[in-house]
């Protein structure tokens, strides 16, 4: 099932794009399992995605645990650490 | 009542204080962030996840008026490209007694630095870089978490 990728801060430069749109494996249940997965389609994803640590997630607008399910996303956000205020 | 925006206008603080004073509450408490000029700082930028950033931000506020007995809540914050000396956020609270205001009005801007989608970008002479998340403002966030 096809889900919206969305692309903030240094993530979306390194990337390249601020969204796109893919349908990942079945067998990528969280998003851990998907970050792994979009890792292999490019240099810039694999560059995005190097430092677990510093990424955050959310899933359809709504900040997520790495090990979170992603079944029934429809919209999947990644992102460094919130810097406002 | 709680008025949330988002946009890249500059916004009247002197107006969003009348709006709280006329609540009918015997106190009202409020911060103002400005872009610090340190280190040759030209522009600030601040990205948003505009899908996500009202709702997270509504979540907050929600969250405050449960905590304290609050008549009004005023959270505003700037995206775009913004200068030194330039007011970047607003929070605001009105409530009959100074302690719900004053707490209320602390516990929103430590838990919006962590928890409402914002990105800010640096940019010097000499380049631009990200802001990197600081463990100071997750401590001073988690200082709200009760047992």
């Amino acid at each position: 099932m096809a889900i919206d990728f969305v692309y903030f801060a240094w993530v979306r430069e390194a990337i390249g794009h601020d969204a796109e749109r893919l349908d990942p494996p079945a067998d990528a249940l969280t998003v851990a399992a998907v970050i792994d997965w979009l890792s292999g389609l490019s240099d810039g994803h694999k560059r995005a995605f190097f430092d677990r640590s510093r990424i955050r997630a959310a899933i359809d607008q709504v900040f997520a645990p790495l090990d979170a399910p992603v079944a029934g996303a429809r919209e999947i956000a990644f992102f460094p650490p919130v810097t406002g205020g | 009542m709680i008025t949330i925006a988002v946009g890249e206008a500059d916004f009247d603080v002197a107006a969003r204080l009348a709006e709280l004073e006329a609540m009918g509450g015997g106190a009202v408490a409020s911060f103002t962030g400005i872009v610090r000029g340190d280190g040759g700082l030209i522009a600030l930028e601040l990205e948003h996840y505009p899908a996500m950033t009202h709702e997270a931000l509504t979540r907050l506020a929600e969250d405050a008026a449960r905590r304290w007995p609050l008549l009004g809540i005023v959270l505003i914050h700037r995206v775009g490209r913004m200068a030194p000396g330039e007011r970047i956020v607003f929070v605001g609270t009105a409530s009959s007694h100074r302690a719900a205001a004053l707490d209320a009005c602390h516990f929103l801007i430590d838990w919006l630095k962590t928890e409402a989608p914002f990105w800010k970008k640096e940019h010097r002479a000499d380049g631009s870089t990200w802001v990197e998340a600081r463990t100071a403002d997750d401590a001073a966030r988690d200082r709200w978490i009760r047992d």
